[in-house]
């Protein structure tokens, strides 16, 4: 399983609550907004990806699987 | 150990439940706030915000239940389990009690949605969880109404001081949105 | 005149114009008019010898691709919406949002009548039970010409599924797929991220076809004259004509027709050659990109050789930037008119976007502190694909091939400031800030 983080744009509201969860994959711009570093989540990250998903207030990041090539 | 149906050991668990159930519901409601507010410092990041807030709101319903169900096992007086979720169906206190019912009908129709929230989506979540200024005042009103404890100081003074809390953070909300202006 | 005139003739001279054949440039094309040039509707109904499916067949072998500015496969977006469960819809986009493009508002105004067939062709061939055909609703004139060409049609029963006419707003993104689509559903006009995309769920959750209205002209006249008479003009990988804006520094800017894969330069001489030693040339409108005059005169106007030379194809746009302009400054208009024209949706193109302006402005007004190219470059790849569309990167995309283009242009501003040509007047025609608004 090939694990990848998505943010939605429009509903991201810059809370920033994913980047100090996942500070390896996710850091903010100069306004709050995040950018992902890496475009796949490394396996032992997954299940703090999955957190940092689920605590995001506004639903704008999604843990996405896809199975692998 | 037996329970005393009758006795007063029912009724002290009824209103120390309570209580700590509206202390509990007014931390929720001032956690929730700190989140939309994007409250941060440097010794208490968001994510504790976050969890905190929906930690808290499950604990809220541990003591709710208790509250509840000692209300009913109470047999000093007659409180059928249906007043616990139909508003106004008890004969004893028949408001009072009302206003408790539609504050845990309301907590947990927000526990509900929140828990299920991936699937329901964000804009149905966002409108039931506006649902929360509704249950905390109602809530707060039922404890203060239901005259248990109005003689005690102390209660009293816990549950005005629960008031002037959120009534700050609410204050504090409109003042930061106003500031931060519409996108 | 009728079909075998238009046929495909080895020689060049004769194989244009085509959507431009019926145009007059004193009268709106009536009915009558259209119909005497291009023939019947060839509507595919009723004798069941001909079925929907056929016609999208036909539209795939010939190869066309939108004329909006995306350049996808027409046949393969209908078959997709064919295929898409329940009543599908039909919307053509003439609500051209680039300032510097006037095809889709010349079609319109002098040539209703084939985008309208293209509609009501491209309604039958995905059964569609909706069709609207949007514009800008501040274009009142256009809007009433379009009225009159509808009841002209109305009269003779021409369209089995009546076209609705709708205005959306003035505003750059409204014009967008996935802004028009949620706009005709209800919503505001503006860009949608999450899945579902229009082919699937558009209007209403119903499959959507969005075309520009150009792409549906020529659908007007594959229909009647088959695919491989379209594929008698352009190139085998990029098949067809094409109507592209000349504008900037040329004898005689507007509209004109080409074949897919001219290269720019003779797209210019077509519209009389430069007023003055072109310096550079703007392809693809505001999210296209500038080639510099030398190499970008060769290359073929068609998606893949403008994508090869970091461009695109975008609406067919070619503005002639003349030596006596300042490109930078050109561009840092362009990039400030883009940023104020976000949706104020997403935080980096509603933050970036006006850093990017600024620090743009700073380079062809100020400049002269050994930083500001850096900055730019910086802030364009901070805000390049974290919006929820492509207006971010369609402007990222401009600027860099400004840094490409104007590289010299640059490092001059950069160590001793604006140079005299930023003093010139205008050339790319930015808006001026009006009452538009969302609804």
């Amino acid at each position: 399983m090939n694990y990848q983080l998505r943010v939605n744009p429009i509903a991201c509201d810059a809370h920033g609550v994913c980047a100090e969860l996942l500070p390896e994959i996710i850091e903010l711009d100069p306004w709050g907004y995040p950018i992902l570093t890496l475009a796949e989540v490394p396996a032992g990250l997954v299940e703090h990806a999955r957190r940092a998903a689920a605590a995001c207030p506004v639903l704008a990041l999604a843990l996405v699987t896809h199975p692998p090539r | 150990m037996v329970i005393d149906l009758h006795g007063p050991g029912l009724w002290y668990a009824t209103r120390a439940a309570g209580l700590v159930t509206l202390l509990l519901l007014t931390l929720s409601v001032l956690l929730g706030v700190m989140t939309a507010g994007r409250f941060s410092s440097e010794r208490w990041p968001r994510f504790l915000t976050v969890g905190l807030h929906r930690n808290l709101s499950l604990l809220v319903l541990v003591f709710l239940t208790l509250h509840v169900g000692t209300t009913v096992l109470d047999e000093f007086v007659s409180i059928p389990v249906i007043a616990v979720f139909v508003p106004f169906a008890a004969s004893y206190k028949t408001f009072w009690l009302g206003l408790g019912a539609i504050a845990s009908d309301l907590l947990l129709a927000l526990l509900a949605t929140s828990l299920l929230r991936d699937r329901l989506g964000y804009r149905s979540w966002r409108m039931v969880h506006w649902f929360a200024y509704a249950c905390w005042p109602i809530g707060l009103a039922h404890g203060l109404g239901i005259g248990t404890d109005r003689a005690t100081t102390w209660v009293f003074a816990l549950t005005v001081a629960c008031a002037a809390a959120v009534a700050a953070a609410a204050s504090w909300r409109l003042v930061t949105a106003v500031r931060v202006g519409a996108r | 005149m009728t079909g075998p005139t238009l046929a495909a003739h080895r020689s060049p001279e004769l194989r244009l114009p085509r959507l431009l054949a019926g145009i007059s440039y004193y009268d709106i094309a009536s009915l009558r008019d259209h119909e005497q040039r291009y023939g019947p509707l060839p509507l595919w109904g009723g004798s069941g010898r001909r079925r929907p499916g056929r016609l999208i067949d036909v539209v795939e072998a010939s190869g066309l691709t939108g004329r909006g500015g995306g350049g996808f496969p027409t046949g393969r977006k209908m078959r997709s919406v064919a295929a898409g469960a329940g009543p599908a819809v039909v919307v053509a986009n003439g609500a051209e949002g680039e300032p510097a493009s006037g095809k889709d508002r010349l079609l319109l105004t002098r040539m209703p009548h084939l985008v309208l067939d293209g509609i009501t062709l491209a309604a039958y061939a995905v059964r569609a039970r909706t069709a609207y055909l949007c514009i800008h609703g501040q274009e009142i004139e256009l809007r009433d010409a379009l009225e009159d060409a509808l009841a002209q049609r109305r009269a003779v029963d021409l369209d089995p599924v009546p076209i609705q006419l709708r205005g959306i707003p003035g505003r750059y993104v409204a014009s967008e797929q996935s802004a028009i689509v949620q706009y005709l559903g209800g919503g505001p006009a503006k860009p949608t991220f999450a899945p579902p995309r229009p082919h699937q769920r558009g209007v209403r959750g119903k499959p959507t076809l969005v075309n520009n209205v150009e792409t549906l002209a020529h659908l007007a006249l594959i229909a009647r004259f088959g695919d491989r008479w379209f594929r008698g003009a352009g190139l085998p990988s990029a098949p067809g004509s094409a109507l592209v804006t000349v504008s900037g520094a040329v004898r005689r800017p507007g509209v004109y027709e080409i074949e897919l894969g001219t290269p720019a330069g003779r797209v210019v001489t077509t519209a009389g050659g430069p007023a003055e030693r072109p310096a550079a040339l703007l392809v693809g409108g505001y999210f296209g990109a500038w080639l510099p005059a030398e190499s970008g005169w060769r290359v073929p106007m068609c998606h893949a050789a403008l994508k090869a030379a970091g461009g695109a194809m975008g609406a067919g746009i070619v503005v002639v930037l003349p030596g006596s302009s300042c490109g930078l400054a050109e561009t840092a208009r362009v990039i400030r008119y883009l940023a104020d024209e976000n949706a104020g949706q997403c935080g980096p193109c509603v933050f970036g976007l006006p850093a990017l302006a600024d620090a743009l402005a700073d380079l062809a007004y100020h400049g002269g502190r050994g930083r500001a190219v850096e900055r730019v470059a910086a802030l364009a790849g901070l805000v390049d694909g974290r919006g929820g569309c492509r207006h971010p990167d369609g402007a990222v995309q401009l600027v860099r091939s400004a840094l490409r283009a104007f590289g010299a242009d640059a490092r001059w501003h950069d160590q001793r400031g604006p140079c005299p040509r930023v003093a010139r007047a205008p050339l790319l025609p930015v808006p001026g800030d009006t009452d538009w608004d969302w609804a």
